[in-house]
């Protein structure tokens, strides 16, 4: 009676191991196969409606008190543009820095920082979190992009506001390599979406995104476009880029990042 | 969520038998169907995870933590002076040397590799962020439908209640040692008694199934910058999103230690008749030699 439990017992253990490998190689295809990738990503497009459908309030994101402050807030990804344009701005002290907001709008708007800093502000201490896991909290100080976008008058036709940024990751061939993000208006007009040029009271410097850079404080770090230039009101996104609507996106992260 | 479920009560008793032992209908097809979904659910859960971390390795208290704050975890590699990496984990004040597993160890064609988890035990096998976290919120999904119909189902049917609650006698400090003691001495029951789980198994399936599997999805949910907006209370209970992070960690490996546990018992218990319960739902009860 032993001798032929034990071997069956063997040959399930060989065959659970033969499995789970069968399926680890097989899961490893899977993640290769475009198709498949696309079929997995319908699960952001149910996280974006679930999350969509709950935050139809408009609630804030948490704020924090000035003790909750991080020590140090890590500056990631570009910390200095290297672009002869950004290089000079930088020079002067960003004196002669235009943020330009174009597109599908009624007013084109070429606005200094000095203008920029006469808009009414908003000050809110959020919590930053990084794809990768990380989290910093911070003090910004900015402009609504409501406030903007109303001083553009936006087409009816606008559904997403694009940020080009000044700097520079690096792209395939053919690719300007210039960072880009988006966001729908649905953030464009939260409250607390401002584009910011303070960080703890100080003016923003470079390596957090000098002068100017985005807050959209429901989403992941990659949306929060530093270096700022260009505000484009558009209705599609496939032209830009590899077409995802961000420069991470188009290397295979969530358009929406709020998780 | 599902583990072992519905222990039959008298009134299911087959009355056929195998090799002479009675058979006793089991699991229902609803804890059947939901435990294998679960296995492969929390398996690729747990394996694109860890290929999250690996983005970073390292776990703080708090409400922030990034590079410069001090982290109770941390996996990390370093060289020796004649330059051999090693792989390291950092735990509080303690540093252990764990080159092959985390920190250092060897990738897909044999060459070591910095990275924390190592690639046998990450989904994809290679470092891949956007992907990872593609295959775990897909995967986030149907875990917790999965678990919400073995939950409402196990409400509705009286199986929590009926096998997994542990009555008031089985919680009685006597009864829980001679439940210990006869773990340790690998004693399974027999005849009668298998007809119902024993108290630390039902302990262990409620852990598992109303504490540490929903604490997944909680502290999952407190690390997404959306759901915080929507329900910033989440975030306090858990004392900020770096201590949902660690907390989602912990019970992770919790979860890991529960399903050696399991498989080790299934297999001492008779891998044959217990695998085989969670498919037929026919569950052959071991003779007891008393009766």
């Amino acid at each position: 009676m032993m001798p032929p439990r034990v071997s069956r017992r063997g040959l399930i253990a060989t065959g659970a191991a033969g499995l789970g490998g069968l399926l680890l190689s097989g899961c490893d295809r899977l993640s290769r196969a475009p198709s498949f990738q696309n079929f997995i990503g319908r699960g952001e497009g149910l996280t974006m409606g679930a999350q969509r459908l709950l935050l139809a309030g408009q609630p804030l994101a948490p704020e924090f008190k000035p003790a909750d402050l991080s020590p140090v807030f890590r500056a990631n990804g570009s910390t200095l543009p290297t672009s002869p344009l950004y290089q000079s701005l930088m020079a002067d002290g960003f004196a002669d820095y235009r943020l330009v907001v174009d597109g599908l709008v009624g007013q084109p708007l070429s606005l200094s920082l000095a203008q920029l800093k006469a808009m009414p502000t908003r000050t809110q201490i959020t919590r930053h979190d990084c794809v990768e896991g990380w989290s910093a909290i911070g003090q910004w100080t900015g402009a609504p992009l409501a406030r903007i976008l109303a001083l553009a008058r936006p087409l009816a036709s606008v559904r997403y506001v694009i940020f080009h940024c000044a700097d520079n990751l690096g792209g395939g061939p053919g690719e300007s390599g210039l960072y880009y993000e988006s966001i729908d208006l649905f953030d464009a007009f939260h409250p607390q979406t401002i584009l910011a040029w303070a960080l703890n009271g100080q003016p923003l410097d470079v390596s957090h995104g000098a002068p100017l850079r985005l807050r959209v404080e429901r989403q992941l770090g990659y949306k929060q476009a530093k270096y700022v230039m260009r505000i484009e009101l558009a209705n599609r996104m496939d032209g830009l880029g590899r077409g995802k609507g961000g420069f991470w996106e188009d290397r295979g992260y969530a358009w929406y990042a709020g998780i | 969520m599902a583990t072992e479920a519905t222990l039959a009560t008298p009134l299911n008793v087959s009355p056929r038998s195998k090799g002479g032992r009675e058979v006793v209908y089991r699991h229902s097809v609803v804890v059947r169907i939901t435990h294998w979904i679960n296995v492969l659910a929390i398996s690729l859960l747990l394996m694109s995870g860890l290929n999250i971390f690996n983005a970073h390795p390292e776990l703080y208290w708090g409400k922030f933590g990034a590079n410069f704050d001090p982290s109770w975890l941390a996996v990390g590699s370093a060289h020796t002076a004649a330059g051999v990496p090693h792989g390291l984990l950092r735990l509080g004040k303690f540093t252990f040397d764990t080159t092959g597993f985390l920190g250092v160890s060897k990738g897909p064609h044999g060459a070591l590799l910095s990275q924390g988890f190592p690639a046998w035990s990450t989904l994809p096998s290679w470092r891949d962020l956007a992907t990872a976290r593609r295959w775990h919120f897909f995967l986030a999904w149907i875990f917790v439908a999965n678990g919400l119909v073995y939950l409402l189902m196990g409400l509705a049917n009286g199986h929590l209640r009926r096998d997994l609650a542990p009555t008031r006698h089985e919680l009685s400090p006597a009864n829980i040692g001679r439940s210990i003691l006869d773990h340790v001495r690998l004693k399974h029951p027999k005849g009668e008694a298998a007809k119902r789980y024993n108290v630390l198994q039902k302990l262990a399936y409620v852990i598992v199934a109303l504490v540490l599997l929903p604490l997944m999805v909680l502290t999952g949910l407190a690390m997404s910058p959306g759901f915080d907006a929507i329900a910033p209370w989440v975030l306090d209970l858990f004392g900020g999103r770096q201590s949902a992070r660690s907390v989602h960690f912990i019970c992770a490996n919790l979860i890991v230690l529960f399903v050696i546990v399991h498989v080790v018992e299934v297999f001492l218990a008779g891998v044959l008749n217990e695998v085989g319960s969670m498919i037929t739902g026919k569950y052959a009860l071991p003779r007891d030699r008393h009766a």
